[in-house]
């Protein structure tokens, strides 16, 4: 597969590691009254579709982004690379 | 015997004649030749025994697709089972060997199992030895993989190497006949970069087989010209000897190279062959189309082969399998190979073609009929008719070419789920809807099965092709050629046949497909793996459709409702060679060597690897004969004055930003805001899962500026952690973070007199009141070399890690060493590192193993309730809060001469031994030489509790049963007054 690397162009998967979910950008709120619940969900609870899923990868061999990457599980189709930082302020991680 | 079966023409070099052996006996072929070729030259038709009844086989096919003909080729290391002789290129002193044996390919004493065949049919294997089940393993199994088999390996090891290697291009054209060569050229010449890869050492395809004029000059004069014109062009590169074997992701194809297979060595210094990773915008399938047999009894004597390669064997190799040939078609394009043949000089028997309206023919006879049998042991001397009217006859013929129809070669555009479609007029499949993306199918792979056909839809797939990426290429006026339309009556096997082979390579007859549905395997996949049709190196190339259509038939269904197994890369046998490339042996992966290696080489030390790294696990002197002796003796002389250790591999990432500090206490669970500048503190890392991941000590050198050590196994994937944390989960701290494992040369000086040894190199004063335990400095020593000095021990001895940039690494161990002698100053490897870290209780790897908790390490009281960070929510969760949980304990021998080995387990002194009374087990165990005996960490139940208990460590699996007691982990000095000396 072929990465396009919001900054460095395409790039080959092999550069990257991978690691699932793009959800484990959303960490709970450690002090929510709900907290045990929530990190329990957020630590086991995954999705994994056939389709099109958001995912983290680390360009590890490069620059050492952790990126999202919007992949069709089934067709491999990348439809969207973001630097998981920009995600993460919109998903309001900014502190 | 000097190649009896040679013809006029052909595309061989008759000027450079070659020597080979097959079988022990030597033969002369030409350049140009195949082995397969140069053998029918020689009138050897007998090339192999099949798979199961050992029957004897010649060649089926000219191509990649041949199930028959395997040998192994070459000798001693070089030996190369299971290679198909119709690829493989003829050069002088080639060498090679009938397989599958026992006794003489003539007399191959194992061709019994033809007569047992109503014992052998499909499933045999799975009814027959099921009972009794121990006899599997010990008995059948060996006895089966023996008789039945393909050729035998070496088992030495390969003394060539193969290589990987990377392209890119606009367009890749796979194949490199007709369609391919027109597709090319309409590139080329529009300036696009350009691949064109065939698999064939001779370009041109089809074209090198056929007689068809291409405007005024042959097909392959054509080709030849085309080709000229290519290799002028520098856009274009073409490959030839290269099998493009799977189409993979986002235009991605794997190809494989034979750089060097056509050679008796490779020569200078060249690799074998190339695995090519090619990055593609757009690509052309030209792959061509195969022809597929007509099952009928007997179908598989030496002598019987597809017409098309009976054609291609006298057109591009100027030979003929026999003097006297025979066909049996179900369409037109069999009557071709008559007709070539005939204008050649060989005698044509008669062309047998099942259809009543077969085109008659002036020179010789064509008859309405089918073959229905065959006769001769080791090659075809008869063949029996059945005609049309009802009568039978008996053809003389020592050659029988059959053409049941031509499958478009479909197998690359369904390697990303694409299923094919049925075509009524070719009766065959063509390439579906779903194609690899940026795919475009040309020529006869695209059911365009004229050669008009093919040079027209290369050029339009080449120009719509280049179009999508904006390239403009013109179609410029194709030549003339032969447009003949498909005529095809589909007949895929004589009525009333049962040993008629389908799968020649495997030994899947007609009767064991009836079988299969006759037993309910009536799924084509599982018809595939009850039968083993399709299975073999040829996966089924010229076999997988008359299975099909024999299902459809049974099921009463048409062929597209059957449909087709799975194709999937690679295209044809790859060598593992290829895909290890040059990562083999030492070279698997790199190796890193610590600034101290030569150092430590000269020294003797003996290494280790951990991970990528090479460390020294112990340095022997002279007198010492066992590792242990060398091990004690470096603890010892640690522990009594000074040793030095390379601590270079630890993991080290830098810190720095105004959030620094909030960052490291996101990352371990124990606090890190309020330790001060100059202070070193240890760190427990857990996941979020509340499982411990890591440990390591975090260093401030500076309010903003923190030095983080993590176990070498885990410098990675720690790290990766750390930028994960940094980016995904606080985006906005102030922190930057990179890894400096590298850059920082790293000794542990580690005894009693370390300080006074390391005062001869740094330039400050070191003394207990400046320079407390976990202090840490920027330094400079050696009159103004800039260092970093932690006051940090894993020993449990007053010790100091001193890192210096990694140029000065071996300087600085020679200094050490050069100013230690007046103190003894030892050396000390991994084994005496690790025994230190055991008699202090440090946990390390084994204990840290990714299924251990803060509590079980005993560190539960570190976690902070009072701060978020990574696990420590979840460390709370019950489950690893629960009532006799696992703890850290220390285990020693009652009687000191006996062993504690990691790995066996705790059991209560007078309880049962067995799993349901498991109590712990042992995870790292050495021999302590300053106690004298055994000593070993462990995980017990309540363990905390538990100090001074009496208990058995066993291992049944080893035979260990050792009455231990449950001890503090902290082995020497428990009070930690040595390391705050």
């Amino acid at each position: 597969m072929i990465i396009d690397h919001p900054l460095l162009g395409p790039r080959d998967s092999a550069e990257f590691t991978y690691m699932g979910d793009a959800k484990l950008i959303d960490r709970p709120d450690w002090q929510a009254a709900t907290a045990a619940q929530d990190f329990y969900e957020y630590a086991y609870l995954r999705d994994n579709p056939a389709g099109w899923h958001e995912e983290l990868w680390f360009h590890e061999a490069g620059d050492r982004s952790w990126l999202v990457v919007t992949r069709n599980t089934l067709t491999h189709e990348i439809s969207k690379v973001e630097l998981a930082r920009d995600v993460a302020r919109r998903r309001g991680r900014s502190t | 015997m000097t190649q009896i079966n040679r013809l006029s023409g052909g595309q061989i070099d008759r000027d450079t004649t070659l020597q080979f052996t097959f079988d022990g006996k030597t033969y002369t072929g030409q350049q140009g030749d195949t082995l397969a070729s140069a053998l029918l030259a020689n009138g050897v038709r007998l090339m192999g025994r099949s798979f199961k009844y050992h029957r004897p086989r010649g060649v089926l096919t000219a191509g990649s697709e041949e199930p028959n003909a395997l040998v192994e080729l070459r000798g001693g290391a070089r030996k190369e089972p299971n290679t198909r002789a119709t690829t493989v290129e003829l050069y002088d002193g080639l060498l090679a060997n009938s397989q599958n044996r026992l006794g003489s390919l003539r007399f191959d004493l194992l061709a019994i199992n033809d007569r047992l065949s109503n014992f052998l049919t499909a499933g045999f294997y799975y009814k027959t030895f099921m009972w009794p089940a121990a006899f599997w393993e010990k008995l059948y199994e060996p006895i089966i993989r023996k008789a039945a088999g393909l050729g035998s390996l070496s088992l030495k090891e390969d003394p060539d190497v193969y290589d990987k290697g990377f392209l890119h291009c606009d367009l890749m054209i796979i194949g490199a006949g007709p369609a391919g060569l027109s597709a090319a050229l309409t590139a080329g010449r529009a300036g696009a970069q350009v691949i064109l890869a065939d698999e064939d050492f001779r370009l041109g395809g089809r074209l090198n087989s056929e007689t068809f004029a291409v405007g005024d000059q042959t097909g392959a004069d054509w080709a030849t010209a085309t080709l000229a014109e290519l290799s002028s062009l520098p856009n274009v590169r073409i490959m030839p000897r290269t099998t493009v074997i799977g189409a993979f992701d986002h235009g991605i194809y794997g190809a494989v190279e034979r750089v060097s297979d056509h050679l008796h060595t490779p020569k200078d210094g060249k690799p074998r062959q190339i695995l090519w990773r090619i990055y593609t915008k757009r690509t052309v399938l030209a792959a061509g189309a195969i022809e597929r047999p007509i099952a009928f009894e007997n179908n598989d004597r030496p002598g019987i082969m597809l017409a098309s390669a009976l054609r291609t064997y006298a057109n591009r190799f100027a030979v003929s399998a026999d003097k006297r040939v025979a066909i049996f078609t179900n369409n037109d394009d069999g009557h071709r190979t008559a007709a070539d043949l005939y204008a050649k000089g060989v005698k044509i028997a008669a062309v047998v073609d099942s259809r009543p309206d077969a085109p008659r023919q002036e020179n010789y006879e064509v008859l309405s009929g089918e073959v229905i049998n065959t006769k001769g042991r080791l090659g075809l001397t008869f063949a029996d008719l059945r005609l049309a009217d009802g009568s039978t006859r008996t053809l003389e013929c020592g050659a029988l070419g059959v053409s049941g129809g031509w499958n478009p070669n479909v197998h690359m555009t369904c390697h990303q789920r694409g299923r094919p479609t049925w075509n009524n007029d070719l009766a065959a499949f063509v390439p579906g809807g779903t194609l690899p993306p940026g795919m475009t199918v040309a020529g006869a792979a695209n059911g365009e099965m004229s050669t008009h056909g093919a040079l027209v839809s290369g050029q339009a797939g080449s120009v719509a092709a280049l179009h999508d990426i904006g390239i403009k290429a013109k179609a410029s006026d194709l030549p003339q050629a032969e447009d003949a339309p498909v005529s095809i009556t589909p007949f895929w096997y004589v009525q009333g046949c049962s040993r008629a082979w389908l799968d020649q390579q495997n030994d899947v007859t007609v009767k064991d497909v009836k079988l299969s549905h006759q037993e309910g395997f009536r799924s084509v996949e599982h018809l595939k793996r009850y039968t083993t049709l399709g299975m073999a190196t040829d996966q089924g190339k010229t076999s997988n459709m008359g299975g099909l259509a024999i299902m459809a038939e049974l099921a009463g269904k048409t062929i597209p409702e059957v449909g087709t197994t799975i194709f999937r890369p690679p295209y044809t046998p790859t060598a593992i060679g290829a895909f290890a490339g040059r990562h083999r042996g030492m070279d698997f992966h790199p190796t890193r060597l610590t600034p101290s290696h030569t150092w430590a080489e000269e020294q003797g030390a003996v290494f280790v690897e951990v991970g990528n790294w090479m460390r020294a696990q112990w340095f022997p002197r002279a007198g010492e004969t066992t590792w242990r002796e060398s091990v004690d003796r470096e603890v010892l002389a640690t522990r009594g004055s000074v040793g030095v250790c390379d601590v270079t591999t630890l993991g080290k990432v830098d810190v720095q930003g105004a959030d620094a500090a909030d960052f490291l206490n996101k990352i371990y669970c124990n606090g890190f805001a309020k330790l001060p500048v100059g202070k070193t503190r240890y760190g427990l890392m857990l996941r979020e899962d509340g499982i411990a991941m890591d440990d390591g000590t975090a260093a401030r050198l500076a309010e903003d500026h923190f030095v983080v050590t993590t176990t070498t196994a885990n410098a990675l994937p720690v790290y990766r952690h750390m930028e994960f944390v940094r980016q995904c989960l606080f985006p906005d701290m102030d922190v930057q973070l990179i890894s400096t494992t590298e850059a920082w040369a790293q000794y542990a000086v580690a005894g009693p007199n370390s300080r006074k040894l390391l005062e001869n190199i740094v330039d400050q004063d070191i003394s207990n009141d400046a320079f407390p335990f976990m202090a840490c400095a920027n330094i400079t020593i050696c009159g103004g070399l800039r260092a970093r000095l932690f006051r940090i021990s894993f020993s449990g001895e007053l010790a100091f890690e001193i890192a210096v940039p990694t140029a000065y690494g071996d300087a600085l161990i020679r200094k050490i060493m050069e100013v230690g002698a007046a103190f003894d100053v030892t050396p000390y490897g991994t084994e005496a590192l690790g025994v230190m870290r055991i008699e202090k209780g440090h946990a390390a790897g084994n204990e840290l193993n990714g299924t251990t908790s803060a509590q079980n390490l005993g560190m539960g009281r570190m976690v902070s309730k009072k701060k978020d960070s990574i696990g420590s929510i979840l460390s709370e969760r019950e489950g690893l809060n629960a009532p006799g949980d696992l703890r850290q304990v220390g285990i020693k021998p009652v009687d000191p001469t006996d062993p504690v080995p990691a790995g066996a387990h705790l059991m209560t002194a007078d309880g049962p031994v067995d799993a349901a009374h498991d109590q712990g087990y042992a995870t790292s165990a050495c021999f302590s030489p300053v106690l004298g005996h055994a000593i070993a960490l462990g995980f017990l139940k309540d363990g905390d509790q538990r100090i001074g208990e009496k208990m058995r460590l066993v291992s049944p699996l080893t035979g260990v049963d050792v009455a231990v007691e449950i001890v503090s982990a902290h082995f020497v000095d428990p009070e930690g007054d040595r390391l705050r000396a």
